[in-house]
């Protein structure tokens, strides 16, 4: 136990925490919004993403910008991420409404029972990730330097990187904008609507196939976003990359209360402050045992998770 | 003719639910469905707005075959229904409630004009309009169900137990607005357990039992049925 670690590096811990907590709340949506319209843990989640990273790397390098090349200045930085924002979004997007078109509608269409889902949930998974590995030949691939290393702020010894601010920036109005479209537009109340009461939906004359495409959809264009960020954090990619991270990112949805956006949220970032100053606590080896005995713990407790279940849904 | 089901049989599982249900409703009639409880009046109502798929015969609406359509084009097409159980979404606001109702339409104005139209049949509605739906009570559920399914300016109004878990009072205030409901332009098919009620106010009426529609009759004349008197108005 290195309490002078943990207690010395608080600040900084806290930042790190916070973003690799926004990455994690991004993808951690992708399974809360599926779950709250189709209870229906999606487990291709984690490939949607890693389709993303995917789908940013090759334009960066389409556009001449490898792992080995020299770091643009940083109007052309933001350009490269903006449009790297744009086409992980696009790609994941897509990639998690075909799962759902070629894997799940097939099985809705026949009824089939919730254990077939998560039987063809994991087979999806699987599908995905061995394709891009057969595609990719399964090695790493590394990610062209974007953003300048140096503090944009610096406060005896508190330092947040350019790109720590802008995951956070990023991820929370990208998530801001997610709650503002399903809280108040009309395809946001169907989403809502089918989550509390599908029938009910439907006799209002909610079309309840699209609504599920357009969950799938939603989840998966934050996706994209999160996996733009996760390149630039970890510097490389591969075409297993989905696998821990998705795992942890469903585990914040349970933490916050799966079905609950922000509950999303709130799940995301707690998980990354706990593996942020677990790993300083206990040593980085530790921080997924870390993670995961938190969840288990507080699950105990809050069985629905933080701030509980369900999309929308006010606990009356 | 605005809604006719010919010959409607419907499954559960093995289990058949619906033998051969034939009935019709005309355009600006108050139609009332009754029986006991598991008679398939519900089922009825799910096979016509389209939440259970029927086994075998043929549904129309407004000369149209609607018999394999999905519920919620069928919405579109002017059938609403207002579920058994109310189905009111406990998490959205009365109003969201209300517009979820108009959820198919477009016409800004027109919905504008039907909301207060509501709120002004409804009073209680308009005092509770940002509250949650899951903290009314069971009579303004009942309301709210009402209210949101005319949102959708249906041609045909299905209502599936309107006077479920309320008080005498409630009750006729319930079914005295179907009737204003109705003198307004709007057609009604409504399932009631309370017979008396819904047979003094309907048009005309279909007595079910086990699947199978035994009466059909103007609503005053089965009122003074011998063997329904006995059956459902309990009275000898």
């Amino acid at each position: 136990m290195h309490f002078d670690d943990l207690v010395n590096g608080f600040p900084n811990l806290t930042t790190t925490g916070l973003t690799q907590g926004a990455i994690y709340a991004l993808i951690a949506l992708g399974y809360t919004l599926v779950y709250g319209v189709l209870r229906l843990i999606n487990f291709a989640h984690s490939e949607v993403f890693m389709f993303g990273t995917f789908g940013a790397m090759w334009t960066w390098g389409w556009l001449g910008f490898g792992s080995t090349s020299g770091r643009p200045g940083l109007g052309t930085a933001i350009m490269l991420i903006a449009l790297g924002l744009v086409v992980a979004a696009v790609v994941s997007g897509a990639t998690a409404v075909v799962v759902e078109l070629v894997a799940y509608r097939p099985l809705r269409r026949r009824n089939a029972p919730p254990l077939a889902f998560l039987i063809t949930a994991i087979g999806a998974s699987f599908v995905l990730m061995e394709l891009m590995g057969a595609a990719t030949g399964r090695i790493q691939f590394g990610m062209p330097p974007l953003l300048p290393s140096n503090p944009v702020i610096n406060v005896g010894g508190w330092r947040i990187t350019p790109l720590q601010l802008a995951t956070f920036v990023v991820a929370l109005v990208v998530m801001f904008a997610l709650d503002t479209f399903v809280q108040k537009t009309r395809f946001g109340r169907g989403i809502r609507a089918v989550a509390q009461d599908a029938n009910t939906a439907a006799l209002m004359g909610v079309n309840k196939g699209k609504v599920i495409a357009l969950v799938f959809l939603l989840g998966g264009l934050l996706a994209g976003v999160a996996a733009v960020f996760h390149n630039m954090k970890t510097g490389n990619t591969r075409f297993n990359v989905g696998f821990l991270i998705g795992l942890k990112a469903f585990a914040a949805a349970v933490l916050g209360g799966i079905g609950n956006l922000r509950g999303a949220l709130v799940g995301g970032l707690l998980l990354g402050l706990v593996e942020s100053y677990g790993s300083a606590l206990f040593g980085s080896n530790w921080t997924n045992v870390i993670a995961f005995v938190v969840l288990v713990v507080l699950l105990m407790f809050r069985p629905t998770g933080l701030l509980g279940e369900s999309l929308g849904r006010a606990r009356a | 003719m605005l809604l006719e089901l010919d010959n409607v049989t419907l499954h559960y599982g093995r289990i058949q639910a619906l033998h051969g249900i034939s009935l019709h409703v005309d355009e600006g009639e108050v139609v009332a469905l009754i029986g006991a409880n598991g008679a398939g009046k519900s089922t009825t109502m799910r096979a016509i707005s389209g939440l259970r798929p029927v086994s075998g015969g043929r549904i129309r609406f407004a000369g149209a075959d609607i018999t394999n359509l999905r519920a919620d084009l069928r919405t579109v097409r002017g059938i609403c229904q207002s579920p058994e159980g109310r189905g009111i979404f406990p998490g959205m606001t009365v109003r969201e409630n209300l517009d979820m109702g108009a959820y198919s339409r477009r016409d800004t104005a027109e919905i504008a004009k039907d909301l207060e139209r509501v709120l002004t049949l409804f009073p209680r509605l308009r005092e509770r309009i940002r509250q949650p739906g899951g903290t009314l009570s069971g009579g303004e559920q009942q309301m709210l169900a009402v209210g949101r399914a005319l949102m959708s300016r249906p041609k045909l109004l299905l209502l599936d137990e309107p006077s479920m878990g309320l008080a005498p009072m409630l009750i006729q205030q319930i079914f005295s607005i179907i009737t204003e409901i109705n003198e307004q332009g709007t057609t009604v098919l409504v399932v009631e357990q309370n017979a008396q009620q819904a047979l003094s106010r309907a048009h005309r009426a279909y007595v079910m039992e086990t699947g199978h529609i035994v009466k059909e009759g103007p609503g005053r004349a089965l009122l003074t049925d011998p063997a329904v008197k006995e059956a459902y108005l309990g009275v000898a």
